[in-house]
This record gives structure tokens, sequence and C-alpha cells, in this order.
């Protein structure tokens, strides 16, 4: 249940820039969570009421969006669709992947009142 | 106290004049002040010429008796110092302070993990200019902990052949990011069905990088090159 500290910073984050800019309260934040970045993100959507009461944040809506993972293959050179569990090349086999998406951990904005 | 990290008690003020609606773009990293801290505690483990390994794996893989041991053996020619990571209790650093090492306990309580802020505080219980390795023992857990950076050097993974052979592919996020995977407890291996070579290809399938060192804190056996791995690290944390 690390999506519980991580949650925290969301709110952390999200309400000392809500607070800098004077607001009264956050009525939504978008974050994005990548496939492979290891957090579940309705573990994250759990969290985020109880994180967020008697905060500027509370009552606000949380969106999700999603970033699918991706990696390169050195084996045959081809962008491939990976998962997190993934070792091994969907297409060739080879074990030579280099992720290029989806450890995405990011706030990306907020709409305040 | 804390000017580092800001964990003082929040200023709440309040300011109210403001009605409209309005879109903030922020494009911040949620582990991003994690990762201010981890960073700030690697530049202060670097300034006192620190070697600082952070050792994760399950919980029974043999972690704290790994470390009884290799305190045991190297105290005389190295300088440790031991942050012990557990829900509760105060048994692992009792039990590595009984090697006359300094020792301290993070309790995380419902925490699964340590964080670069915890460590950051836990160092302050020591005197960094005598030590030569900071070895931090995580939690039992091999999920969580391979997302907080604490600033170590590498991370070391401590797997005991009573596991399986299949724990790199099961939890390969934890495994791709070790530097190090130490199957202990080879001792035991007459008696199980534990299958060396495909563990070992299934580690390096998750990460071709990874070195791999075999051995038993009970036999002894395996140990010389444990030991002779963080002599070589040491070193090259300070160039002559």
């Amino acid at each position: 249940m690390h999506e519980l500290g991580i949650t925290q910073s969301l709110v952390e984050i999200a309400e000392r820039a809500a607070r800098d800019q004077g607001a009264q309260r956050v009525l939504t934040l978008t974050v994005e969570i990548g496939e492979l970045a290891g957090v579940v993100p309705d573990a994250v959507m759990f969290c985020f009421e109880a994180c967020s009461r008697g905060t500027l944040l509370e009552g606000s809506q949380l969106q999700i969006r999603h970033i699918p993972g991706l990696a390169h293959c050195a084996g045959c050179d081809t962008k491939v669709s990976i998962e997190p569990m993934t070792i091994a090349c969907p297409v060739c086999g080879s074990f030579a992947l280099e992720r290029r998406q989806g450890e995405e951990l990011r706030l990306l904005e907020l709409e305040i009142e | 106290m804390c000017t580092d990290c800001g964990c003082a008690p929040a200023q709440h003020e309040h300011r109210h004049d403001s009605g409209s609606v309005r879109t903030l773009r922020i494009e911040e990293d949620l582990l991003a002040k994690n990762d201010r801290l981890a960073a700030a505690n690697r530049a202060h483990f670097a300034a006192h010429g620190l070697l600082t390994l952070n050792l994760v794996s399950s919980p029974g893989s043999g972690k704290t008796t790994l470390l009884e041991r290799t305190l045991t053996d190297l105290q005389k020619r190295i300088g440790f110092a031991v942050l012990e990571g557990d829900q509760q209790t105060s048994n692992d650093a009792e039990m590595t302070a009984a090697t006359g090492v300094p020792a301290h306990q993070i309790n995380t309580g419902a925490g699964c993990h340590l964080d670069a802020h915890m460590v950051g505080h836990g160092v302050e219980h020591f005197d960094l200019d005598k030590i030569d390795i900071l070895l931090i023992e995580n939690v039992g857990n091999l999920v969580c902990p391979a997302a907080f950076d604490l600033g170590e050097d590498a991370k070391v993974a401590v797997l005991s052949v009573t596991e399986g052979e299949d724990k790199p592919v099961k939890y390969p996020q934890m495994f791709r990011a070790a530097s190090l995977m130490i199957i202990n407890k080879i001792d035991l291996l007459p008696y199980l069905d534990f299958d060396m070579a495909k563990c070992r290809t299934y580690a390096r399938q998750v990460n071709p990088d990874l070195e791999i060192l075999e051995l038993s804190c009970r036999s002894g056996e395996g140990l010389d090159a444990w030991y002779a791995w963080l002599e070589n690290a040491l070193a090259k944390k300070r160039p002559a």
C-alpha cells in the first residue's frame, strides 16, 4: 500500500499549488499514472478521499489518465506494447527491452476556484 | 528543526480573494519530494565518503542474519552503521547493536517501505565521519520499496532458496532496480527443489546487468565473495 504515501504527496503538492494561487478550493485534479509505475490507480482513488479530507481538495474530483506501457526492443528494433510483468519482447522474445513510456506518476493540472 | 525537508508544521494561511474557476498547470512528479530528499541524502553521504546500500527482500530471507554475520566478520576493518526498517519492534536493531555496531531502528507503523525522509532523519543518530558503510535494511517487502529512492548507492536484493527460483520474474520491478542479488541459505539446497540455474536465468532476463552471489550465513560458504564485493564497492566510492 505505498499508494497511501503517494496519495499524501499528491494532496500536499496540489494543496500547496492551490494555496499559492489564493484558491478557496480545488474542483478537479488530473493525474497521470503509467501502467508500469507500480502504482494501482484504484488504490490511489481509494486513498484520495481519506487524504483530502480537511484540505482544499476535500470533495474534489480526481481524474486519472492511464498511460500505456511502451518499450523499444533492441532485439528486433521495434516499439512494442508491454505490461508491468512483461519481461520478454512479445514480437521476438528478446529480453533486451528498454522502457520508453508508462512509468509516469505526475500531477498534471488542477482546476481551482 | 528540520529546514531541509519542511517537516515542521505547515502554516495554514487562507486567502479568500478569488471566485472564478481557473486551471493550473502543475506537471509535478508525485515522487518529486522523495526524490529531492533522496538526492540530498546522496549528497550528504557522498560528502562523508560513505557507501550506502539498501537491502531489500521478502520477510524471512535472512537479511538480519546476513547483516549480523557481515558486521561480526568485518567491523574491525570497516566502520559500519545500520538503519533497520520494520513495521514494529526494535528487535532487529537490538540484534544488530549486539555486534557493537551503531544501529538505529525506524518503525514505519502502517507504512510498507522506508522513504528518503525517514532515512535522512535516521542517520542523525550516527557520527558519519566514523562510518565507511551505511547499511539500510528495508521493510521486508518486494513491492513497495522498489519505488522509493533512499539516496543509496545500490539496492541489494536478498533471496533465500526456500522462496522459490521464480521470485525475480514474480517481482520484476525490485530485481530490475537492484544492482546485486544475493541468493541466501544455500546450505539448504540439498533439501529443496530450488533450481539455481533457472533462478539466475530469470534474474538476468529481468535485469541483464544484475550481479549475483550465492552464499550461506550458516556455513559461511560464499561470504568471502560478498565481503570482496563490499570492499570493492567501497573502494570505488573512495578513489585513491
